[in-house]
């Protein structure tokens, strides 16, 4: 099946100042991501995965090199379009879940579509349609506070989902809950990527995630290390 | 704007008590500002209202060679009522005075006074001039409070007093306090001893002689007559109205500190709720924020601290000021120890002005001392900011 290449990373170097040094936590890289990949960069602490993550979620430039994402070069834009095109086409899912605690789910979810401007009557069917993807829609009203770890990531997920992004990036999602709730967001990730081709990238260690990814590479002190795809049926 | 208005309005109402704190600080400075400089306000009425009522009258005509700040040009300012004002003296538009300087002994000290020749029927000051219509012993004579207290006399004391008629003798008798007036206006007061207008003019042997002229209030056409000056409200008022310009220079110090701890408490919460929400800040980033956004977020739920207590002042302001407009502020001094003129009970004033102008500066303020802070916001690194790094 011909899928469209979504993120093109070309000899990509990322560099931190460490007082008179520098410290170099991505190095080289060369990745191409297609469009509906559930993919995950696999790597102990310390091995750069949030650094690759932040640059493809335009919160963070390449020091050398090119990181292309959805056709826009990623240090060339402003932080005007830095911020548009995360508004308009990315998804974030933090290992902390990241919420608006005085928030009610509801208004958590609806929180991107405010920025998308759109109206308030089709604001509600869509936070109302995510919010039955990961099954809270009984939770509509409550607070992060009064939800379980595991809900609360799905309400990140169902934050992350609602627009319906090209590309949903996820840091360690699973890294606080436990194995339940862990394989039951993870299917629900599968099945949206299933549904909607929406491509995920996750960064993880975790034995769980890695067994529902059907792409996985693999970074070691900021290098790709392997990079293998995965044929399988779960 | 709209969007950060709504998130603004949920991330208050859900910070709870400590917004509500705030509101609550901030409300206290908006009615004790208002409170305050309605009060002022009505102090500096009651002055110029005060000084009207007991010393100055609509205006005066005083004797050409009259001086108030030299006692010694008193034995030479005197005259009979000019002819041009007598239908006046008939309607009971004005009154006239008698001043000579003199001495009271009381408990054997010697005071020095400046003795007024008052007419007891007068009505266009407020002084109780018929307590001077009695037939005594003794000649009946008025004095204030301050006066009384410093020579420690009281209602039914003799005292002997002493002056010097036309001719330059010195003469003396006793005379009879009959009454103990209190008014706010030190000048009809501190060493002043009030006598009827015709016991002085015998005394002074200086008939139908007179040194000032007291001018009904409210009523005008007065125009200058030869051998007497002719002074104004106005022109007698203006030492009252730079007094109170003097004061609202001090005022406006005041109005700075209590906006000032109200800041500070805003810049406060600013401060810590930008340190505390790095990650929070990070997230409406990751979301598609612009960090101008943010900043404008932060900006607004900071401002609407200023609305919100605008709102509660009027709930719980409006009613208390205008019961203290009605009612009044009674000082829990003795203010007659004070030394300046200052009632007992001040009745604040206020305008829509003070009003508006105070709403105005406290919310723009507040917008201010809440926008300094948040710029810090721009300056983050969103990744850093998301892994709530302190900075
Ligand atoms: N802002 C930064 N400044 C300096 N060093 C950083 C910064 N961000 C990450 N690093 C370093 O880069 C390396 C990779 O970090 P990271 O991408 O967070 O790894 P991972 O997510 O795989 O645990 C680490 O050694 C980390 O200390
Ligand atoms: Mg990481």
């Amino acid at each position: 099946m011909e899928t469209q290449t979504i993120i093109s990373v070309k000899e990509m170097y990322k560099r931190f100042p460490m007082g008179k040094t520098e410290f170099t936590a991505l190095e080289n890289l060369n990745l191409d991501f297609a469009q509906g990949e559930f993919t995950g960069l696999i790597g102990p602490s310390g091995s750069g995965k949030t650094t690759l993550l932040n640059i493809l979620g335009s919160l963070d430039v390449p020091t050398l090199g090119e990181a292309t994402v959805l056709g826009k070069s990623i240090g060339k834009l402003n932080t005007h379009e830095a911020a548009m095109l995360r508004r308009e086409s990315l998804g974030f899912i933090f290992q902390s879940y990241n919420l608006l605690a005085v928030h009610t789910v509801f208004e958590n979810v609806e929180f991107p579509l405010l920025l998308l401007k759109i109206p308030s009557q089709e604001r509600r069917k869509m936070v109302q349609e995510a919010l039955e993807w990961v099954g809270l829609s009984d939770k509509i009203r409550s607070k992060p506070p009064q939800l379980s770890g595991g809900q609360c990531q799905r309400v990140a997920i169902a934050r992350a989902m609602v627009k319906k992004p090209k590309l949903v990036l996820a840091d360690e999602p699973t890294a606080n809950l436990d194995a339940a709730n862990s394989h039951h967001i993870l299917k629900t990730m599968l099945t949206l990527n299933q549904e909607l081709k929406t491509t995920f990238i996750f960064a993880t260690h975790d034995e769980k995630v890695i067994s529902y990814l059907n792409r996985k590479i693999y970074l070691l002190d900021g290098r790709v290390d392997k990079d293998e795809v995965v044929t399988h049926n779960k | 704007m709209k969007i950060a208005l709504k998130l603004a309005w949920r991330n208050l109402t859900g910070a709870g008590l400590r917004t509500w704190l705030n509101v609550l600080v901030l409300s206290f400075s908006f009615v004790v500002i208002i409170w305050l400089k309605g009060i002022m306000t009505g102090w500096d009425h009651q002055a110029k209202t005060d000084m009207t009522q007991w010393e100055i009258g609509g205006g005066q005509y005083w004797h050409e060679s009259y001086d108030p700040y030299d006692p010694f040009t008193l034995a030479g300012s005197h005259a009979k009522l000019p002819s041009q004002l007598q239908n006046a003296k008939k309607a009971g538009d004005l009154t006239g005075l008698l001043l000579t300087q003199g001495a009271i002994f009381p408990e054997g000290r010697m005071m020095s006074v400046v003795i007024k020749g008052l007419d007891p029927g007068q009505s266009i000051l407020k002084l109780p001039s018929r307590k001077l219509d009695t037939t005594a012993s003794a000649i009946p004579a008025i004095i204030g409070n301050m006066m009384a207290k410093h020579s420690k006399l009281k209602a039914g004391d003799y005292v002997t007093l002493r002056w010097r008629n036309a001719n330059g003798t010195f003469d003396a008798t006793d005379v009879l306090i009959t009454d103990i007036f209190s008014s706010n206006v030190p000048a009809v007061d501190a060493g002043q001893i009030y006598i009827p207008l015709a016991t002085l003019q015998e005394v002074m042997l200086l008939p139908d002689e007179i040194s000032l002229i007291v001018l009904r209030d409210k009523t005008d056409g007065w125009n200058e007559i030869p051998g007497w000056n002719y002074k104004s409200k106005t022109e007698l008022t203006k030492q009252v109205d730079e007094m109170i310009k003097t004061k609202s220079a001090g005022q406006t110090v005041l109005y700075f500190i209590l906006l000032l701890l109200a800041m500070l408490a805003i810049f406060d919460t600013q401060v810590l709720s930008i340190f505390r929400r790095q990650k929070e800040i990070g997230t409406y980033v990751a979301l598609g924020y612009t960090k101008q956004q943010v900043v404008g977020l932060f900006t607004v739920e900071g401002s609407m601290h200023a609305v919100l207590a605008a709102l509660l002042s009027a709930a719980y302001g409006l009613p208390f000021l205008s019961w203290q407009a009605k009612a009044g502020w009674t000082m829990p001094v003795d203010t007659s120890e004070f030394g300046m003129a200052i009632a007992q009970t001040l009745y604040p004033v206020y305008s829509a002005g003070l009003v508006i102008g105070t709403v105005l500066t406290v919310t723009i303020t507040t917008a201010i001392v809440s926008y300094l802070p948040a710029r810090k916001i721009a300056r983050m690194n969103p990744t850093d900011a998301l892994r709530g790094k302190l900075q």
